[in-house]
């Protein structure tokens, strides 16, 4: 049985068809790759699965473990195991990194989350995930709170934007070490280099996959269409 | 039980340690409504603390070149249900003087109480006060809270003030600050408030920033919920060249509250800067979701975005 099963998702945004009738699933412990140009929907199908305000399907059905999620609230579907770090995390006035890496699971070990993503707990445990955090930094720390979650789902969208290059194989290490840990991964990613790593991907393209497979066929077949913009009229011709 | 223990018991139930009336390294002055319950001084400090039947009235000094290595613990309040406590107080810091003064100001059973507060705060040049004021406040709501204060800052000298006021009812209170920075001078006033039930909440914060290169920083933290109210005023005047100034308010608000944030920077001299930015409205949205994609239910992500806000 598949961990996540999307069969016919649609949705709309202001009268606009963003996903239509998309079909999708994830097994555990896989790590999976969603790639595809900016505006075709990567980021919407994560809202969608977490559960954001606002994103509501039209139609189609979300199991996850077996069990219907569409009528959940975000946190319910956190509490059965389903997690996400934005591509853009929010900060927090007066939470410290302490405390962020422990909200849920008071008697994790945020050291040990920390160094997993490659900060030293002696220099950020006690700061806040304020805006004095750069963007690397707050993304590390978000990766790390979602690891001390250990979800049964991790939804990672570009974890890899706002990094620099030469920690990219930190990156690569920290979405390995969520397989490690038991989690399957969703990783939304613009770069092959970390979409290879991945155990299979998925193309999208205006709204649905045009394309599964391992990541080397789907990133092949990714550059094939040049799409820069997309308008979907190669792959859905 | 006497007054004093009585006090200090307060004190402990807010958290507070009692052993610093005890020791003798560190300064005190500690008042129940108008009488003086007990008071102690260090070297480099002078303190001449007055009782009346109007209030109490106190001269404090930091002399020339101290700088106090303990803080000096005030510790206010009125531990009856009615009540009123009225304090005078004229600070003093001589040039290169630098203490930090902690207040606490105790009203755990206030029902009908009053607690006005005014300050005349005078740093010398090249001095530094750091001023933290905590207020425990009982849950009935009954208490009137109106500190004000007229802070001159010399030249080269820093002031740095907390209010703070998170535990309990708030009832009334009506801030009124008012800082002048001399050349080089730096002024941060920075106040916590969260609002229940009727409560009225009112902060006015001026600096004026006279002299060249001086900076200022005015930082208000208000949640309020039920059928709060709170009203913000932050003015900063950038009159010198160099000055620098900011005013940065944010208010959340739940339930049936109202908020209302005053900005305003004035600026009389081309070669000064003041900005400010102000945030009124209910928890943020995306922060709200990410913490509830951590686990936590909606009631539990307001707590801590609120408590963080006013940490």
């Amino acid at each position: 049985m598949a961990l996540l099963e999307i069969q016919g998702l649609t949705y709309r945004a202001h009268d606009k068809e963003i996903l239509t009738d998309l079909a999708f699933s994830m097994d555990a412990e896989e790590i999976h790759a969603l790639v595809g140009t900016n505006g075709t929907g990567k980021s919407t199908l994560a809202y969608l699965i977490m559960g954001c305000e606002g994103y509501r399907p039209a139609s189609g059905e979300m199991r996850f473990d077996g069990k219907m999620i569409s009528g959940l609230k975000i946190h319910e579907r956190a509490a059965i195991g389903i997690a996400m770090a934005w591509q853009e995390p929010v900060r927090f006035e007066g939470i410290s990194v302490r405390e962020y890496l422990t909200l849920k699971h008071r008697e994790a070990d945020p050291s040990h989350y920390l160094e997993m993503v490659g900060l030293s707990p002696e220099l950020y445990l006690g700061r806040m995930v304020d805006k004095c955090l750069s963007g690397g930094e707050r993304k590390r720390i978000e990766l790390a709170s979602i690891l001390a979650l250990r979800p049964k789902l991790a939804i990672l969208d570009e974890p890899d934007s706002g990094i620099d290059m030469l920690s990219t194989q930190d990156i690569i290490n920290v979405i390995n070490l969520f397989k490690q840990n038991g989690s399957a991964v969703l990783l939304i990613t613009h770069r092959e280099e970390i979409a290879l790593i991945a155990d299979r991907a998925s193309q999208l393209c205006r709204g649905g996959i045009v394309c599964s497979g391992s990541p080397r066929e789907v990133a092949e077949y990714y550059k094939s269409r040049k799409c820069l913009v997309c308008d979907g009229e190669v792959c859905h011709e | 039980m006497s007054e004093l223990n009585d006090l200090m018991k307060a004190f402990g139930e807010a958290g507070g340690d009692r052993a610093v009336l005890d020791n003798h390294e560190i300064a005190h002055l500690a008042a129940s409504g108008h009488k003086l319950l007990s008071m102690n001084s260090v070297e480099g400090l002078e303190v001449d603390a007055k009782e009346a039947r109007t209030g109490i009235s106190a001269r404090v000094a930091v002399k020339e070149g101290v700088k106090l290595k303990n803080p000096v613990h005030l510790c206010f309040g009125v531990l009856h249900n009615k009540g009123t406590q009225k304090i005078r107080m004229d600070v003093t810091f001589e040039r290169n003087a630098s203490a930090r003064f902690i207040a606490h100001c105790l009203f755990p059973k206030a029902e009908k109480v009053r607690h006005i507060m005014d300050a005349v705060v005078d740093i010398g040049e090249g001095a530094e006060m750091q001023y933290s004021e905590t207020h425990y406040h009982g849950p009935y709501g009954g208490i009137e809270v109106v500190p004000k204060a007229v802070v001159r800052v010399g030249s080269n000298g820093r002031y740095f003030s907390e209010f703070t006021l998170v535990d309990g009812r708030v009832g009334t209170l009506d801030i009124d600050y008012a800082i002048e920075a001399g050349e080089n001078a730096v002024a941060e006033l920075t106040a916590r408030v969260f609002g229940h039930g009727s409560d009225a909440i009112n902060i006015k914060e001026k600096v004026v920033l006279s002299g060249d290169n001086a900076r200022g920083l005015i930082k208000t933290r208000v949640a309020i919920e039920d059928d709060a109210t709170a009203e913000v005023t932050g003015i900063t005047e950038g009159n010198a060249a160099g000055a620098r100034g900011h005013v940065d308010c944010m208010e959340i608000v739940k339930d049936r509250a109202v908020a209302r944030a005053v900005p305003i920077v004035n600026v009389t001299h081309p070669l000064a800067k003041v900005t400010h930015e102000a945030a009124i409205g209910s928890v943020d949205k995306r922060q709200m979701e990410t913490l509830m994609a951590h686990g936590l239910t909606p009631e539990e992500a307001v707590d801590v975005i609120v408590r963080g806000v006013l940490t």
